[in-house]
């Protein structure tokens, strides 16, 4: 309970959960704030028509239209749940995938975790970006190779974590003193150990999914994730590229199509942001005494 | 000292040999085919029949083994032969060593304020945790954080070129761009900032900077701003620490007892991240050059992805890897110059 209470104290910390909570209303109620003219697919944004220039914000197109006549506000609506899908699945993947990897070299030790800790150690040496990228040209374009393509290079950092924490709770007075009082193994894995290094895994969590929703939409704005018309911030923004400089006359003319949808992202990933430091403060015992 | 340097370095060819591994094993998701292209240095020969293009797979061997095959791609590698860019229209390695100063130009420009910035105002909002400045510096790191540096760079663009039209995109305006191709500039170095120094040109001078500013700023503020998080924590850490209090109780002036007990303890974490930062700052300048239209090293790896261009996708990653292993390195001695205890391990 305490843990709560204190989560709902922090000004900053209320912010990130009152974000969070609007953009699961709008993902929630996507479907009738903005219903689909393909039912079967979703996710494809309904264009008004193939004219190239952008138009500004109407009745008729709330947010205005991106280049090649695709709704933004829609885009905009339905991209809340693709933001949802991609980052929780990439970093639940890389979270169970380098759990696995971190507990298991933990366990084992020896041999067996040099030989995983050296893995981990080369798959660093590619920055995840870049990784991804290299990835999204051999699997093709699409959002599912990009999110195979990040999970592949973003475990390491959790099976690192987890490693290491599991490494330094065995050691830990509390352990040693359960064990002289006779609690079996399963008894200090369960009770002590993976409680405790849950907590740090948690906050990486939760600051990852910001991080991971900024890398699958930077490489649809590249070009190597979601499909034209798609409904993803990042693609969405890569619409707005090529009308940054604004028309004869009027160099704003255009700012709704990268306004539009680059708030939502900020704020998603803020929410995201802050949520985990929040966690990060509550979590950490070292920072309970000093706040 | 010395030893723990040597072994450092012995260590080095093994870290590289993995690199290259795990390259090689992205490479095989491919059929010999794809692959072919990373072997030839002319493009007309990826032009003809099926039967000639079998005849070439079977003399490269892209059907033997997959460690035979690893052997004599890491023999051409280390002899400079990564294959045809074909969205560069040159051989992978003279379009890669080509773009380089552009991008060490970025780089070296946003490194300054990331670290030093970085460093000062982490120190500076720990000294002062829990006032106002405290609260407003959270408040810009997580904003800058959450930031994605495609949005930022675009809304810079917008706002200091598109409406103000104070910074613009690219490297050099047309003007400039004449005198440093003119036989009167020498170039020494292939960065315009530096060069233009050394020729007592200020005309260049001010022009290149002029284009990088915008640039620097949006490379720069996702590292500055983690830098900024992991210096606060760090100092607040030593700040507890029972020397600190040693330190006060002996009468030191509390800014002495800052800048030389706190701040140097504090500074380990900041070194341990510089990894990390070069990953988002190598990710950053591919972003940032797309943005910018900046030629270099970014834009050109962006480029080669769209057009699925593998040799020179994988060309760059292999950079990025040997980049990385060597920032390590130096990171990893540096650690022994800070903390005496990494020596004696």
């Amino acid at each position: 309970m305490w843990i709560l209470k204190k989560l709902f104290t922090r000004p900053l910390s209320i912010a990130g959960f009152i974000l969070l909570f609007c953009f699961i209303v709008i993902a929630v109620i996507a479907p009738w704030i903005a219903p689909p003219e393909f039912p079967h697919q979703p996710y494809r944004i309904p264009r008004d028509g193939y004219w190239a220039e952008p138009k500004p914000p109407s009745a008729e197109h709330l947010l205005g239209t991106a280049e090649g006549q695709y709704d933004i506000f829609y885009g905009v609506v339905w991209g809340t749940r693709t933001a949802f899908r991609v980052g929780l699945i990439v970093t639940l993947s890389g979270c169970l995938i380098g759990m696995i990897v971190g507990s298991v070299a933990a366990y084992y030790g020896g041999l067996v975790d040099e030989i995983l800790m050296r893995i981990v150690d080369i798959f660093y040496t590619l920055p995840y970006l870049v990784a991804a990228m290299v990835l999204a040209v051999v699997l093709g374009r699409s959002l599912q190779s990009s999110m195979i393509a990040l999970v592949c290079f973003t475990w390491m950092g959790y099976a690192r974590v987890i490693r290491s924490e599991i490494l330094r709770i065995r050691e830990i007075d509390y352990t040693h003193a359960a064990r002289a009082l006779g609690a079996g193994n399963i008894r200090i894995l369960v009770r002590h150990i993976i409680p405790n290094a849950l907590y740090p895994v948690f906050v990486m969590v939760s600051m990852n999914i910001g991080s991971m929703v900024i890398a699958v939409s930077t490489l649809s704005f590249l070009g190597l994730g979601a499909q034209l018309g798609y409904a993803d911030w990042g693609q969405m923004i890569s619409l707005a590229r090529n009308w940054m400089l604004g028309s004869a006359g009027d160099a704003a003319a255009y700012w709704f199509t990268v306004v539009c949808p680059g708030v939502p992202i900020v704020l998603f990933v803020l929410a995201w942001n802050l949520v985990g430091d929040a966690l990060r403060d509550v979590l950490d015992p070292r920072m309970r005494g000093s706040r | 000292m010395l030893t723990f340097i040597a072994r450092r370095l012995l260590m080095l060819p093994l870290v590289l040999i993995g690199v290259t591994l795990l390259i090689f094993a992205l490479l095989q998701l491919l059929s010999p085919y794809s692959r072919l292209a990373m072997y030839v240095n002319d493009p007309n020969q990826l032009k003809q029949g099926k039967e000639e293009l079998d005849e070439m797979v079977e003399a490269l061997g892209l059907n033997d083994p997959v460690w035979v095959q690893y052997g004599r791609w890491l023999n051409e590698v280390i002899h400079g032969d990564l294959g045809w860019s074909e969205s560069g229209r040159q051989p992978v390695l003279s379009a890669i060593t080509q773009r380089i100063p552009g991008t060490l130009e970025l780089a070296l420009y946003a490194v300054v304020p990331v670290i030093f910035g970085g460093i000062w105002l982490g120190k500076l909002t720990a000294v002062h945790q829990n006032k106002p400045l405290d609260h407003v510096g959270r408040v810009v790191a997580i904003v800058g954080w959450s930031f994605p540096t495609f949005v930022f760079g675009l809304l810079a663009l917008f706002i200091f070129y598109g409406i103000l039209g104070w910074f613009p995109p690219g490297r050099l305006s047309i003007a400039a761009t004449r005198i440093v191709h003119s036989d009167a500039f020498t170039s020494y170095t292939g960065l315009h900032t530096i060069d233009a120094v050394f020729n007592g040109n200020w005309i260049v001078f001010s022009d290149a900077f002029r284009h990088l500013i915008m640039p620097v700023c949006s490379l720069a503020i996702l590292s500055w701003a983690l830098i900024m998080r992991v210096m606060r924590s760090g100092m607040l850490e030593a700040m507890r620490q029972d020397y600190v209090t040693t330190a006060r109780a002996k009468g030191l002036a509390e800014k002495v007892v800052i800048n030389k007990h706190a701040r140097r303890n504090a500074l380990l974490p900041v070194a341990t991240i510089a990894g990390t930062m070069f990953a988002g700052l190598m990710g950053g300048v591919v972003i940032t050059e797309t943005v910018f239209n900046r030629p270099g090293l970014g834009r050109f790896a962006a480029n080669a992805a769209t057009q699925l261009d593998l040799p020179s996708i994988l060309g760059f990653a292999l950079l990025n890897g040997i980049i990385f292993v060597l920032v390590n390195l130096g990171v990893d001695v540096l650690y022994a110059l800070f903390d005496p205890r990494v020596r004696l391990e």
